[in-house]
């Protein structure tokens, strides 16, 4: 039988020491009537029959085609090294780091992870990880209302579509109120956002670059909000701060982000990892794991969990949160990213982005049927407008290879014709210019 | 982050972190080429004044770091790893080289919003595999694997309770539990807005049922019940529990952390619950990561199915389709499908498994932590003397008399190349020790350790005080959790 070592003789001498005769007698605790027959599933298979099973489901799948797919999930470089490194079964079948002798290694890792996420968007601390952006930052958003003690939350339209939807999942069955803050373009409406402000305020959620792939500068909500006593909440792009200002320079109070960008694969969506960074008088409200250096009984240095009383395991109901595995290994493969990309290496990746970016925006601009949309800098993404439908528009540059862009007219009313572009680093000018030879050929 | 001032003197051995290696002007690895023009430079406004300080180092200098950092960890690769309610069985290889496929690793989630499912049509099937074969493990009628771990599913699993008494126009208010129960049963409670009511355990481990039929009312919504539950005992009396909360229209939610004592057993959906949560990092041998990912699929039968959340499959003329959730769905609790690369192993691993070697699983896990149970209950405290599902909770409260505690034990074996037991929970038992062996390991191994166990109950006796110099052999000994916590330091300041 798969994965279980004992043989006859063992199951024969292991029964005989608990007292009992058969197998089937170690489930004479479970009531007789609930004890099912079956299952109606198949035989097992050997590994090499499961593996040309999924080889060939794997070989349904198209993943050829050039990617200019973005909204909060990129293809960026994700170097060897990672993959070696987070494939070490040290690392990645070790359990939770709660025996902090026999963690040391992960509990390090977690450490660094920390530092680096502070000095990545200039905050003071960060946790150990979420599970990924949009839940990083409905928690960030149920942190808020615990420190201001107020039950009112205005999220900026422009934040990522799916994680408004997820924020609003997580808010309503806790009663607090949720405004979302439409924007008649591809801008936040400063004054119009800054109306609504009031001491009854808990936080205002904003991403920037927001979804649009516009860069504002927020300082003057920022202000509002601190007058007000509430809070800033911004969902950043990680990558974008190799080259943007960093959250913790804009005076935000809390900073959400999703971290597949750093060294992990699209995968589908999952598995990503979320972060969240605050201010040390925070502390007490984050959600989630934090790692601490402390010195052992001979006064060594070392690692481990730490402000615990946080956490569903020891204070239950009143734990911060109920979050209790997270995405360890994929903060660890951030941690090692950011090492190998080191303080040059992100500054030239959003350069690099950017750069290309902008390349493609001004060849695009000058297609005949083709307007940009953003009236705002932009970073590495773009909104774009055809006379064609998006749906039309992207499943004509899908068969000829192009993965043209997200389908905005299935998130937004009004937008019908278009789709939100996003470059990274990976994109060739080759390439770049053979996409812009596609488009002028289905417009 | 202040440093005590004498601690220059006091300091045996540092650490050195990747910040402490790192060397000006170093690289790591290259990037591509700038192939286009640079473009003219955003407004100073909305830029980076400072660049972040991230390390320096060459490629081989971060391969070697994080390559010995891995050494100083202990892993189920490694290592017996019994602790209890975290199932560490081996994780196998299989289900790590289908992950690395690259068409399943290249899968732009937007294709979702785009609508482009043709393009996707292999990863929809496994998708739908997974969903299929843990309804047939569990006997719900439809799963899904949005969730992404456990505390995530149980999250989703208790606002579509709270959905379903909405529609009836019925709110309700709290949510009951056993004091055995894992933390994040009552800090779910919370997290979705209800009062925890808490009921003790009986003399056998089970929920108490007087005292739970007492507290049953019309303003339950729902009862969280972990089965087996955490010290690894079944509760004869489940199905008189779900026919009473049913009895006041309340649902019945099943913690399906302990799946693997259970499978081809007995289902969770034929007993009578409403909604389960399945940890694949336990169960469906997807590795821990230390700490994570994990994936938390959520199963509903009929009554829950409406509430399901905003994003599922489902096959029309032999292709997949996305599906929106209804008008009474909960919405959405993950942008898509979860972590879909964990749910991707859980399935490669059912696949080699087939049903007999799912009941085999559970089998063996059983007759594992019977094995061990039998094994050391002359040495240490018996809270609950029975036959016992996939874990075995022993107690050593008579030698903490002695001065010493599970800690002590648990520190001890460290030193003997195996991970500790799960110590101090369940919360109900004093100076708890939680074994779980899982079916992977070997007798010799298992073995190896009762006779570790053993060998430290008859040196506690004799030579207490010896104990708290335990681990001896991983280079660190017993953190000052207190001065972590007063001297907080959780970040490098290079």
């Amino acid at each position: 039988m798969p994965y279980t070592p004992h043989t006859k003789s063992d199951i024969k001498e292991m029964l005989d020491v608990i007292g009992l005769e058969k197998e089937s007698d170690l489930f004479d605790s479970v009531p007789a009537e609930l004890k099912v027959g079956h299952m109606n599933l198949p035989d097992g298979l050997d590994e090499f029959t499961t593996f040309s099973k999924f080889k060939k489901l794997a070989a349904k799948n198209v993943t050829d085609k050039v990617m200019f797919l973005g909204g909060g999930y990129y293809d960026h470089i994700v170097p060897s090294a990672v993959d070696a490194l987070s494939g070490r079964s040290e690392f990645y079948t070790a359990y939770t780091p709660y025996q902090a002798e026999a963690s040391q290694g992960t509990l390090q890792v977690l450490y660094e992870y920390q530092s680096l996420i502070c000095e990545l968007t200039g905050m003071e601390i960060s946790n150990a990880s979420m599970y990924d952006g949009a839940t990083a930052l409905a928690e960030a958003a149920l942190m808020a209302v615990r420190i201001s003690r107020r039950n009112k939350i205005l999220i900026d339209a422009g934040v990522n579509e799916t994680y408004i939807k997820v924020v609003q999942t997580y808010l309503k069955f806790r009663d607090i109120e949720v405004e979302v803050i439409d924007m008649s373009s591809d801008k936040t409406d400063f004054s119009k956002v800054e109306e609504k402000i009031d001491n009854t305020i808990a936080a205002y959620l904003f991403q920037n670059p927001n979804f649009f792939g516009t860069v504002q500068d927020f300082t003057s909500i920022i202000n509002k909000l601190h007058e007000n006593k509430a809070l800033a909440v911004m969902s950043a792009y990680p990558v974008s701060l190799g080259m943007l200002k960093d959250p913790g320079s804009l005076g935000v109070d809390i900073v959400s982000a999703d971290g597949q960008c750093l060294g992990n694969y699209l995968s589908f969506g999952g598995p990503s990892f979320g972060m969240i960074a605050t201010r040390q008088e925070y502390i007490r409200n984050l959600p989630g794991r934090i790692i601490g250096k402390t010195l052992d009984k001979d006064a060594n240095e070392m690692f481990v969990l730490t402000m615990q009383a946080r956490e569903q395991h020891i204070r239950r109901q009143r734990a911060t949160s109920n979050i209790c595995s997270n995405q360890n290994l994929l903060a660890l493969r951030s941690t090692i990213f950011l090492s190998l990309i080191g303080r040059d290496g992100l500054s030239k990746m959003a350069q690099l982005c950017f750069d290309k970016s902008e390349y493609l925006k001004s060849q695009l601009s000058q297609i005949d049927g083709l307007t940009i949309c953003n009236s705002a800098p932009t970073f590495n993404e773009f909104v774009i407008e055809t006379k064609l439908s998006a749906d039309d528009f992207l499943s004509q540059l899908s068969k000829l290879g192009f993965y043209a862009g997200i389908n905005l007219s299935n998130l937004y009313d009004n937008s019908k014709n278009r789709v939100l572009i996003s470059v990274t680093e990976k994109r060739t000018k080759e390439e770049l210019d053979e996409f812009v030879k596609a488009v002028g050929g289905v417009l | 982050m202040s440093i005590v001032e004498n601690i220059e003197e006091k300091l045996q051995s540092t650490v050195e972190t990747i910040f402490d290696k790192s060397h000006e002007g170093r690289h790591g690895i290259p990037l591509p080429a700038f192939d286009v023009p640079s473009a003219s430079s955003l407004d100073e406004s909305l830029l980076r004044q400072n660049r972040a300080k991230l390390p320096q180092l060459s490629e081989f200098d971060v391969v070697r770091h994080y390559t010995n950092l891995s050494n100083k960890n202990m892993s189920i690769d490694k290592n017996f790893y019994p602790l209890g309610s975290c199932t560490m069985k081996y994780n196998p290889k299989i289900a790590e080289r289908v992950a690395a496929l690259d068409g399943f690793v290249n899968i732009h989630p937007h294709m979702v919003t785009n609508n482009m499912n043709d393009d996707i049509q292999g990863t929809l099937e496994t998708v739908d595999l997974l969903e299929k074969t843990l309804c047939e493990v569990t006997g719900m009628s439809a799963f899904t694997t949005t969730p992404q771990a456990g505390a995530h599913g149980e999250m989703l699993g208790v606002m579509m309770i709270e959905k379903y008494h909405e529609s009836k126009g019925n709110k309700r208010k709290y949510i009951i539990v056993p004091d055995s129960s894992h933390g994040t049963n009552p800090a779910t409670a919370a997290m979705v807005g209800y009062d925890v009511i808490t009921i003790k355990s009986d003399e056998h481990g089970a929920m108490d049922f007087d005292a739970f039929k007492e507290k049953m009312n019309e303003d339950v919504a729902c009862v969280m019940l972990t089965v087996p539950n955490t010290l690894g005992i079944y509760n004869k009396r489940i199905k008189e529990i779900c026919d009473l909360a049913h009895s006041f229209d309340a649902m019945m939610y099943y913690d399906g952390a302990n799946m693997n004592a259970i499978m081809g057993v007995a289902k969770p959906g034929d007993i009578g619950f409403d909604v389960i949560h399945i940890n694949v990092h336990k169960t469906f041998a997807t590795p821990h990561g230390g700490g994570g990912p994990g994936s938390g699929p959520v199963g509903v039968n009929d009554k829950l199915k409406p509430f399901l959340p905003d994003l599922g499959i489902k096959k029309v003329n032999n292709k997949y389709e996305f599906t929106s959730g209804g008008s009474d769905s909960i919405g959405k609790i993950s942008p898509f499908f979860g972590n879909y690369g964990i749910s991707l192993r859980a399935i490669v691993y059912m696949t080699v498994l087939g049903e007999n070697g799912m009941h085999n699983v559970s089998s063996k896990a059983v007759l594992n932590a019977n094995y061990i149970r039998v094994r050391l209950k002359d040495y240490f405290d018996v809270p609950y003397d029975s036959l016992c599902m996939h874990e075995c909770v022993f107690s050593a409260k008579t030698l903490a008399k002695s001065g010493v505690t599970a800690m002590d034990i648990a520190k001890y074996l460290l030193d003997f190349g195996m991970h500790a037991p799960t110590v101090y929970f369940p919360l109900i038992v004093k100076e708890a020790i939680m074994i779980e062996p899982t079916e992977t390991e070997n007798k010799e191994t298992i073995d190896i350790f009762c006779d570790r166990m053993i060998e430290a109950v008859k040196l506690a006796r004799k030579d207490p005080e010896a104990f708290k110099a335990y681990p001896k052999t991983l280079g660190v000994c017993r953190p000052d959790d207190t001065r972590a916590i007063k001297e907080l330091d959780i970040r490098s300041t290079h």
